[in-house]
């Protein structure tokens, strides 16, 4: 029995509360890796601050560029929301490549049989398959955590090479378009159906669909009972069974909704941009998701602010290589020396408040 | 080596503004049993961890035969021969007595010679005057026996001052007689010293020659057993002279209606096998049954299958109707608990006071209309449960993890014992809660029952059960093996049943 926890005191006030940390920590995190970036980038011979100056004219600097930053944000924002929604319940789930794969592949080619058709019901519906595919994609990791006991990281990590890989076999069979000679892909959605351009924005609608949602998770997760349980069931399953919360509805219910706003974003890149479902489609947004949505601390608010600063980061990619001359990987170095450094700051503060609890 | 003196001198230890220790002086002679009595967070913990290198004193010093030592890492107190035998086991289950005996040693070869080890260790175990058989799996030993087998491997390390932290918590009276009886002859024969954490009296006074009793981190009481009555010891321990605890509490006639009713249980435990097996029994309106047992009987199981945490067979029902723990139900049928150590089964430690105070009804008007949360009112809810239950916290926001044992207790019962309660489960609900929260609990549980609420309590400890209960309920390896009235409850007999020397 420890004596610690009879100790009858409240706790003395901390220097920084835990708020103000967990502000605080992604920033210094994202700061330390913005140091290493710039000592890799002098390894090659670079300025660092030229490459910092052309990370923000290449992100932000024109109109031009604020379009490809909130191009990129839009699926940014829901394949991070994908990892964010089920960690309110306690779930690690990193798989929304895999999800957004085959919620694209599914908006590309539910319209096919309906040639002629209003538009907008036909967006609603490939936003609404891709949504459906997603999240029995991430209902699948759900499914198998409750009734097998499988780690919900590890299967949604191999799930999504599986659909990865499903989305191959069909985009290279079964659902190929023969047209498509050097690039496998599906056949091409009718131009009509595509999503249209925000007036005055110059962005596709897949970027209002993307906030809404973001407001929508945010909303449903602080104000509603839905939200509360979540929560509960998130921070102890125990807890949840006793006072009668169905636990593996809400956990297998959390990855559906999840793997839905993958799908979604798969949809979107398909119906917004590509205008069918081929290799394009896997260019790693799944697995920038993860990084966004652990900088946002999984806030939604937080998700769409920092979609923003990756959106931005993987904008300027082409500008670093055009005028430095760096390899096209030089941004995915940047958002990995980011991500490393959140996780330590993350351990950091862990065992800060495991000390100031002491 | 021989059994050395080992004095405790002035020890201060803070933990930021909060005194655990104050200026306690401790001196264990050479062959002799030293009890530490206290209530929860009364530094016992706190001094022994000193002891053992884990903590280091702010002030003050340690001196074994006179030599003045510094303790800066268990190694440290390994060397000077002071081992601790904690309350959980720390054996693995699957491997043998011996195989444990011999992995234990802070200097392991590369290449373990089996033969010359196990030769040594049957030296250590001859002279020993209780038997622990050496080549069985330590899973397949009884409480008792493991508790021994803690005590045979401090002997082997070569440990001569054994602090034994609760040791008899797990055991049945029979079991703890025996380990006890065993320390103290060690102690007699000159093997060792020990230090016995307890809070049980008559423990103290069988099997210890002195004691020194802590309150509020600071020495209040100290000298031979002998020497002090147990009326001197309680009053030391809460600082106040006692009236009878728990008063036998008037025993209401229980009302006829049958509100808990379970047949043919059937739980399995986490390994999979069968933890409950077909236990059948009923609770009525206004009673509270208690179901003895040494831990692990399946007790565990039997509260969270009741709780709806657990699957189960067989069937429920609570007043009539079936009973699977959903939330329609449990605010149907009034089923609550108190389970033990309610800041881990009770309470989402990352969620804050006012939240976990809601967890019963947040989905309920006025906290929740449709889908939307009402905070305001979640807060209002929280505020006069707080004051009514007197909580002490650092604020309703603060989380369940900043409030102290005995007041994470109190949130607990406030949230569960002002819902319409007309079952409840309690689960040890005073394991490791200070006095006055005690006392508390058991106040609030009795007003349920002269409410009208049937209590089925489980509880290890067996004084508490006989003080509380109308009916008492003895479960052994997963059955009801015996049953008794709370007056005809005669305590030797239940220990027998406990320790399953006796089937029904």
């Amino acid at each position: 029995m420890s004596s610690i926890s009879g100790i009858e005191s409240v706790p003395s006030k901390p220097l920084v509360t835990a708020s103000q940390l967990s502000v605080a920590l992604p920033v210094l995190a994202v700061l330390l890796a913005s140091a290493i970036f710039a000592a890799f980038v002098a390894l090659y011979g670079q300025n660092p601050a030229t490459v910092f100056g052309l990370i923000v004219q290449g992100g932000f600097g024109s109109s031009f560029a604020w379009q490809d930053t909130l191009s990129r944000a839009a699926p940014l924002v829901l394949v991070g929301l994908a990892v964010a929604i089920p960690a309110q319940a306690g779930l690690v789930i990193i798989g929304g490549e895999g999800a957004l794969v085959l919620g694209g592949l599914a908006g590309a080619v539910v319209t096919l049989p309906f040639a002629g058709a209003h538009a907008l019901p036909m967006q609603l519906l490939m936003l609404l398959a891709g949504g459906l595919i997603g999240g029995l994609w991430f209902g699948l990791a759900g499914v198998l955590r409750q009734f097998r006991g499988v780690n919900e990281t590890i299967s949604s990590l191999l799930l999504s090479y599986i659909g990865i890989a499903v989305f191959h076999h069909l985009t290279e069979g079964m659902l190929r378009d023969p047209a498509s000679l050097d690039k496998p892909s599906t056949h091409p959605i009718d131009p009509s159906y595509m999503l249209p351009t925000l007036p005055g924005v110059g962005v596709h609608a897949g970027l209002a669909v993307s906030l809404l949602l973001a407001i929508a998770a945010h909303v449903v997760l602080r104000y509603t009972r839905w939200g509360f349980a979540l929560r509960v069931v998130g921070g102890s399953a125990r807890v949840a069974r006793m006072i009668g919360l169905a636990v593996n509805r809400w956990i297998i219910g959390a990855s559906v909704v999840a793997g839905g706003m993958a799908g979604i974003a798969g949809a979107i890149e398909v119906a917004a941009v590509q205008g069918t479902a081929n290799s394009s489609l896997i260019v790693g947004y799944g697995y920038s998701g993860i990084l966004v949505a652990f900088l946002a601390r999984h806030q939604p608010l937080a998700i769409v602010a920092v979609a923003l600063l990756i959106g931005g980061m993987q904008a300027s990619a082409s500008l670093l290589q055009r005028r430095l001359g760096l390899p096209d990987a030089t941004m995915l170095v940047f958002q990995g020396l980011i991500f490393i450094c959140v996780l330590v700051a993350d351990a950091i503060a862990q065992q800060l408040r495991e000390t100031t609890r002491r | 080596m021989s059994v050395p003196q080992v004095e405790l001198k002035n020890m201060t230890k803070r933990f930021g503004a909060n005194l655990a220790l104050n200026n306690v002086s401790l001196l264990i002679g050479s062959g002799t049993v030293h009890a530490l009595l206290g209530e929860n967070g009364a530094g016992k913990s706190t001094l022994v961890k000193c002891l053992v290198g884990f903590y280091h004193p702010d002030e003050g010093h340690i001196q074994v035969d006179g030599r003045e030592h510094r303790l800066n890492s268990p190694k440290d107190a390994d060397a000077l021969g002071i081992g601790m035998v904690y309350q959980h086991f720390t054996l693995v289950p699957s491997m043998t007595v011996a195989q444990n005996l011999v992995v234990s040693g802070a200097r392991l070869p590369a290449y373990i010679n089996w033969q010359s080890e196990l030769r040594r260790l049957g030296e250590v175990t001859r002279k020993l005057p209780f038997h622990v058989p050496l080549d069985v799996r330590v899973s397949q030993l009884s409480a008792g026996e493991k508790q021994k087998a803690e005590i045979v491997k401090q002997l082997y390390l070569g440990r001569k001052l054994l602090i034994l932290d609760e040791p008899t918590s797990v055991l049945t009276p029979a079991e703890a007689d025996e380990v006890l009886g065993h320390v103290r002859s060690l102690a007699r024969t000159g093997e060792l010293s020990a230090i016995l954490i307890s809070h049980k009296f008559h423990e103290v006074r069988r099997f210890a020659d002195d004691v020194t009793v802590l309150r509020r981190g600071a020495s209040v009481r100290t000298g031979a057993v002998a020497d002090l009555t147990d009326d001197a010891l309680a009053e030391a321990m809460i600082g106040e002279p006692v009236s009878k605890m728990v008063q036998h509490a008037p025993k209401s006639q229980p009302k006829s209606d049958i509100v808990l009713s379970i047949s043919d249980l059937r739980v399995n435990g986490d390994n999979g096998l069968p933890a409950v097996k077909d236990l059948s029994l009923e609770v009525r309106a206004g009673e509270i049954v208690g179901i003895a047992g040494v831990s692990g009987n399946g007790q565990l199981e039997l509260v969270e299958a009741l709780m709806g945490q657990r699957d189960r067979s067989g069937t429920m029902t609570v007043s009539g109707s079936s009973f699977n723990g959903t939330r329609q139900e449990i605010a149907r049928l009034g089923v609550y608990g108190l389970p033990q150590e309610p800041l881990k089964n009770a309470c989402v430690d990352r969620m804050s006071l006012a939240e976990n105070l809601a967890l019963r009804n947040f989905d309920r008007v006025p906290l929740c209309r449709g889908i939307a949360m009402n905070y305001g009112a979640l807060a209002d809810q929280a505020e006069r449960l707080v004051a009514q239950f007197r909580v002490k916290a650092p604020g309703l926001n603060a989380s369940m993890s900043a409030l102290s044992g005995g007041n994470v207790q109190r949130a607990v019962l406030a949230r569960e014992l002002t819902q319409d309660v007309r079952l409840l489960v309690a689960s040890n609900p005073t394991f490791g809660l200070d006095f006055v929260a005690c006392e508390e609990t058991y106040r609030r549980i009795l007003e349920a029952r002269n409410g009208g609420a049937a209590v089925l309590l489980i509880s290890e400890d067996l004084d508490e059960l006989l003080g509380l209960v109308d009916r008492v309920l003895v479960m052994s390896a997963g059955r009801i093996v015996h049953e008794v009235s709370a007056e005809g409850a005669d305590k030797r007999v239940i220990g027998k049943y406990m320790a399953g020397l006796k089937a029904a």
